[in-house]
């Protein structure tokens, strides 16, 4: 479904990533794992369209993406849920759906009452302003908000940041319910314990290099990551 | 977008709207005629409602995108010489009723070029860069006006010396027109489809980027819609003041137009139109005080920035038909009911 082909990129002189390449199947999770500036924020975003790779290319769908602008990818059925949940602030839980569904031309009823029983508390909160709601809320406003353009394909930028371990628990349910309902997801995580929990595949990224992949099971029992990422 | 509301339907809303734009252009008009109004208050109620859209059209770009441009002065001044040079040349040949609206159009048009050429580039840049890009535009605007005065052997722009004689055409009917119009096509276009997509850019703008939102094209359509308005208001002044002198739209006015949105609040339409009435006419009012008139301005601005750093309005907007909302349901269903209780 995406395929990454050797992708170099660069923030000016530094080089971010180094040649990587890795593929998601449909109906799959796909974890990429580890430590901070290694690089997984970078392949997100170029796979986005936020970032340019200098050299490689992107497949999604059987369609090159590589020179897509960010908002077309959108359209292509590729929805990005940033680091940091970055949700509108001052919009209510309702307006920010709604701008979830700019690419479609009207936001159908049906639509939001699917996002409201995935996420029943955004229900209870839906004319709220987004900005007073916690940081679980928020999390799951962003996922709302990318589910509302329908994608085929889901990227999650670390769902699991600033929360406390229940609602981290909780985002990982709800990402395994989104996936077991036919959404393809890419998740980029720190936490790589809980990531390879729901992850299908895995790969770990250090310092712009792929080093290992595997199955979420078998990359949890290597010595190697849990030396690495999961202490001990 | 925008769930069904209820009250008042849009056709009456829309009605009651220009019915009360109406009655204030009878009422000062005829005031004027009675010699209530003075024509020197005439001249300053004018004077305010081209500040308006100064204000309002800056506010687009300030308050809804959420950029800081200091380059509305500039705008200003090139939708204004344009519309001068042509009204110059067509006052003669064009009955008034053609000329100027055309008029009024080619500044438009003109400043919009200028903000679409500096929109480009500068969008690129956030925050202080955005706000140094502008304010260069609007001084090499300044400086150019006042050291050339022909363009290719015409003499157009009269340099230093001003361009005068320019036909006085700007009426108090034309000017509130255009209020009214301006504020109305704003208004409208926030509440729409591509409003919110302006908005959500204001409120972040890799979100916006990653809900599909072409935010390049977003930020420069607001940013030369922008400067189209601004280039009417520099219209409208041109035919109200009947000279243009470089120096007029220089930093300062840039400045000026700006306090006028951050006194009124960022992203308020009410704000604007209120704060730049109060700025246009107080240091008119203040006359008297002469010296102090200045002093009272800056005091009142450091006070509001104190007690309401938001500026007066904050980020609330005035609706007429939530505010009649009420009453108009009382109305109909009162009417219904009693339907019901005849039968």
């Amino acid at each position: 479904m995406l395929t990454v082909n050797d992708i170099n990129v660069y923030y000016g002189p530094i080089h971010a990533i180094k040649g990587v390449s890795f593929e998601v199947r449909p109906g799959e999770i796909v974890a990429l794992i580890g430590a901070n500036g290694a690089g997984k924020s970078t392949v997100l975003k170029t796979i986005s369209g936020l970032l340019r790779p200098k050299t490689g290319n992107i497949v999604f769908d059987g369609r090159d993406i590589t020179k897509l602008e960010a908002h077309k990818v959108v359209r292509a059925g590729l929805a990005h849920v940033p680091e940091g949940r970055r949700i509108f602030l001052q919009m209510t839980v309702i307006e920010n759906l709604e701008m979830g569904a700019f690419t479609k031309s009207t936001v159908s009823e049906e639509d939001l009452e699917d996002i409201f029983t995935k996420f029943p508390r955004l229900k209870e909160r839906r004319k709220q302003v987004a900005g007073t709601l916690s940081g679980g809320e928020q999390q799951m406003l962003a996922m709302g908000r990318a589910l509302m353009s329908k994608p085929k394909l889901m990227m999650l930028d670390e769902p699991s940041m600033g929360l406390a371990p229940i609602l981290v628990e909780q985002v990982f349910s709800i990402i395994t319910e989104l996936n077991k309902a036919g959404t393809t997801i890419l998740l980029v995580e720190q936490n790589a314990g809980m990531a390879l929990d729901v992850a299908h595949r895995a790969y770990v990224l250090e310092t712009g290099n792929i080093t290992l992949s595997g199955t979420g099971e078998e990359l949890a029992q290597s010595d190697e990551i849990r030396k690495a990422y999961l202490g001990g | 977008m925008i769930k069904g509301y209820k009250g008042i339907p849009m056709p009456v809303r829309y009605l009651i709207n220009a019915g009360l734009f109406v009655v204030f252009l009878v009422v000062v008009s005829s005031l004027t005629d009675a010699k209530v109004i003075s024509t020197y208050n005439n001249k300053i109620i004018m004077l305010i409602g081209i500040n308006i859209i100064l204000a309002v059209s800056l506010n687009l770009a300030t308050g809804y995108l959420g950029q800081l441009p200091l380059g509305h002065a500039g705008f200003m001044a090139v939708g204004a010489y344009a519309s001068a040079i042509f009204m110059k040349a067509v006052i003669k040949t064009l009955p008034l009723g053609l000329s100027l609206p055309l008029g009024l159009l080619i500044g438009g048009l003109v400043a919009a070029v200028f903000g679409f050429i500096i929109g480009i580039p500068a969008l690129r840049l956030k925050g202080d860069y955005l706000a140094i890009i502008t304010l260069g535009f609007g001084e090499i605007i300044r400086v150019i006006l006042l050291n050339i005065d022909s363009v290719i052997g015409f003499k157009l722009t009269y340099g230093a010396a001003g361009l005068k004689s320019i036909p006085k055409t700007t009426t108090f009917l034309d000017t509130f027109i255009c209020v009214f119009l301006v504020c109305f096509v704003i208004h409208a276009i926030l509440k729409s489809r591509h409003g919110r997509a302006v908005l959500s850019i204001r409120e972040n703008e890799i979100a916006a980027e990653s809900c599909g939102i072409n935010t390049t094209y977003y930020k420069t359509m607001a940013f030369v819609m922008s400067a189209f308005f601004a280039g009417v208001a520099g219209s409208l002044y041109a035919g109200y003041i009947g000279i243009l002198d470089p120096t007029g739209f220089g930093f300062m006015k840039s400045i000026e137009i700006l306090v006028m949105v951050v006194l009124g609040g960022m992203g308020s339409m009410i704000g604007s139109v209120i704060s730049a009435t109060v700025l246009t006419a107080l240091p008119e009012f203040l006359r008297e005080f002469d010296a102090y008139r200045m002093v009272v301005y800056s005091l009142l601005l450091v006070v509001v920035m104190i007690f309401k750093p938001t500026g007066l309005m904050g980020t609330y907007d005035f609706s007429l038909s939530r505010l009649l909302g009420k009453p108009w349901e009382r109305l109909t269903s009162g009417g219904k009911s009693k339907k019901a209780g005849d039968r």
